[in-house]
């Protein structure tokens, strides 16, 4: 089945069944471009740690002060003390554009989902019936995960509670803090709105806090990549490409 | 009318909406001077919509000020190039000798002396530094504002940008006239109630606070006003762009 999951022919000889869309048009399309700006944002913005891989508390933080903690790889700027013998090729310049031209797209992007979003989806989707909500119900769906239990989506094929929840925490709290701590760095930006990283504590705090968001994230990535596999990757890639899954179609 | 073709006329109809309202923007903009010089390429897009949007949103802005209590102990120096003969020479005169010359459009070519500088009214200012490598640090810097030079030496008005060169081989940058004139825009020949030391760019350096750190470029001592930035190295506005930064390091 997940080898015919690609296979336009093959969708096409279910033609009398009923479309019931499972991913609506803007959220594969915002799901997708996001999907492409994070693992732009990830290479690039591993590239610029790797220019200074120390991180610091506060508003500075040089080769001079001691760090809060360091990442033990070798740097590109021959001025880090690393403890290497080498130093690393500088590909701090096109990592930056790439980092701050994909940031645009991003937010823009992120932006025409929440607008679109607010309209019902967010409400329908992704937020949580309170009957959802109970410690017991969502325990029994962790205790499930835990026991490497498939976990059935709903009666609509929508998405656990768990799930909600998790979405949830990465649009609204993640991603909205990516980008504050991101804009935080910016000197221009910064300027203009002091309060973005007064409230934090400094720019260097910024730094730090941009970098574990974005550990956060990956984890996130790699957990919903796995959680995909586990529900049948090729079904459920094919339907937040085209709004129906294959397994839908044979068994609504 | 078919519900296919409507919505063939409805996008056509957005798509040339779109077009056209680009074609407007790009005029409009290249009109106020929103276009930095390094916006071809892949990347153009991206520092075009960073450097027009701070300059409609932020331009008025001040980058934010510490009291002397912030001052990083010790302040770090980026590496330098090893100096020159000519630069070594003129160290060993105490700079006595070193001159920062303004050219290009202005009404009276001159100039100036460390002394001269000095003589101005000058501005102090606690500001960050802070490098593109992700590092920081605070310092005082006092010197005079680059708009009081440019007043001396009186710009004429078709001028747009300010190209500044540095005595270190291979470093010149160039910044617009609203970043020129803006008050934290300081020539700096002191920091931290010294003078300013020769790691950190002494005798004078640019300092850009609204800028990263490599706008701030050290051993300044030629200023050369222009209305085009194509005749100077490859035209991208500085030395930063031909390496793969960017010209506008506002962000």
């Amino acid at each position: 089945m997940a080898d015919s999951a690609f296979a336009p022919g093959k969708t096409a000889a279910f033609p009398a069944l009923p479309k019931t869309s499972r991913h609506p048009l803007f959220v594969r399309a915002t799901h997708w471009i996001t999907a492409a700006c994070f693992a732009a944002l990830l290479v690039s913005g591993c590239e610029i740690v790797v220019s200074h891989p120390r991180f610091y508390w506060g508003e500075t933080g040089n080769a001079m002060t001691k760090p809060l903690f360091k990442i033990p790889i070798p740097a590109s700027r021959a001025t880090v003390p690393t403890g290497y013998g080498y130093v690393l090729p500088d590909q701090n310049g096109w990592s930056r554009a790439l980092h701050f031209q994909t940031a645009w797209i991003l937010i823009l992007t992120g932006g025409i989902y929440l607008l679109l979003g607010s309209a019902g989806y967010f409400k329908r989707s992704l937020l949580p019936a309170e009957s959802e909500l109970s410690l017991r119900a969502l325990g029994a769906i962790a205790a499930s995960h835990a026991r490497f239990r498939r976990v059935d989506a709903s009666p609509q094929g929508s998405y656990n509670a768990l799930q909600k929840l998790t979405y949830l925490l990465v649009i609204f709290f993640l991603f909205p803090l990516v980008i504050w701590t991101g804009l935080a760095m910016s000197p221009g930006f910064v300027a203009a709105f002091p309060a973005t990283v007064t409230l934090l504590g400094g720019q260097q705090t910024a730094r730090t806090i941009h970098f574990f968001l974005t550990l956060a994230l990956s984890l996130f990535l790699a957990v919903h990549v796995v959680m995909v596999a586990r529900a049948g990757f090729a079904d459920r890639v094919w339907a937040m490409i085209t709004g129906n899954a294959v397994a839908d179609r044979r068994n609504p | 009318m078919t519900k296919l073709s409507r919505r063939g006329l409805i996008t056509t109809g957005l798509a040339a909406a779109g077009l056209s309202g680009l074609g407007i923007a790009a005029r409009m903009a290249r009109k106020y001077g929103l276009i930095p010089p390094d916006h071809g390429g892949f990347y153009g897009a991206g520092e075009t919509l960073t450097y027009a949007s701070h300059r409609l949103l932020a331009n008025r802005s001040f980058a934010r000020e510490f009291p002397p209590s912030a001052i990083s102990n010790p302040p770090f120096a980026n590496e330098i190039a090893p100096p020159s003969e000519a630069f070594r020479r003129l160290e060993a005169g105490g700079f006595a000798d070193w001159r920062l010359t303004v050219d290009g459009l202005v009404s009276r070519p001159a100039s100036f002396s460390i002394a001269q500088l000095k003589s101005y009214p000058s501005r102090a200012q606690i500001t960050h530094l802070a490098c593109e490598e992700g590092w920081s640090y605070i310092a005082e810097w006092i010197g005079v504002p680059l708009a009081q030079i440019l007043d001396e030496a009186g710009v004429q008005p078709q001028a747009k940008f300010v190209v500044y060169t540095s005595m270190e081989a291979g470093w010149w940058d160039s910044i617009d006239m609203d970043e020129a004139r803006h008050p934290q825009t300081v020539l700096a020949y002191a920091m931290n109630g010294g003078d300013l030391p020769v790691k950190f760019g002494g005798p004078l350096r640019m300092r850009v606070p609204r800028q990263l750190g490599y706008k701030s470029v050290k051993f300044v001592n030629r200023l050369t006003l222009t209305a085009d930035l194509k005749p100077f190295g490859k035209g991208l506005g500085s030395a930063a762009p031909e390496g793969g930064y960017a010209w506008y390091a506002g962000i």
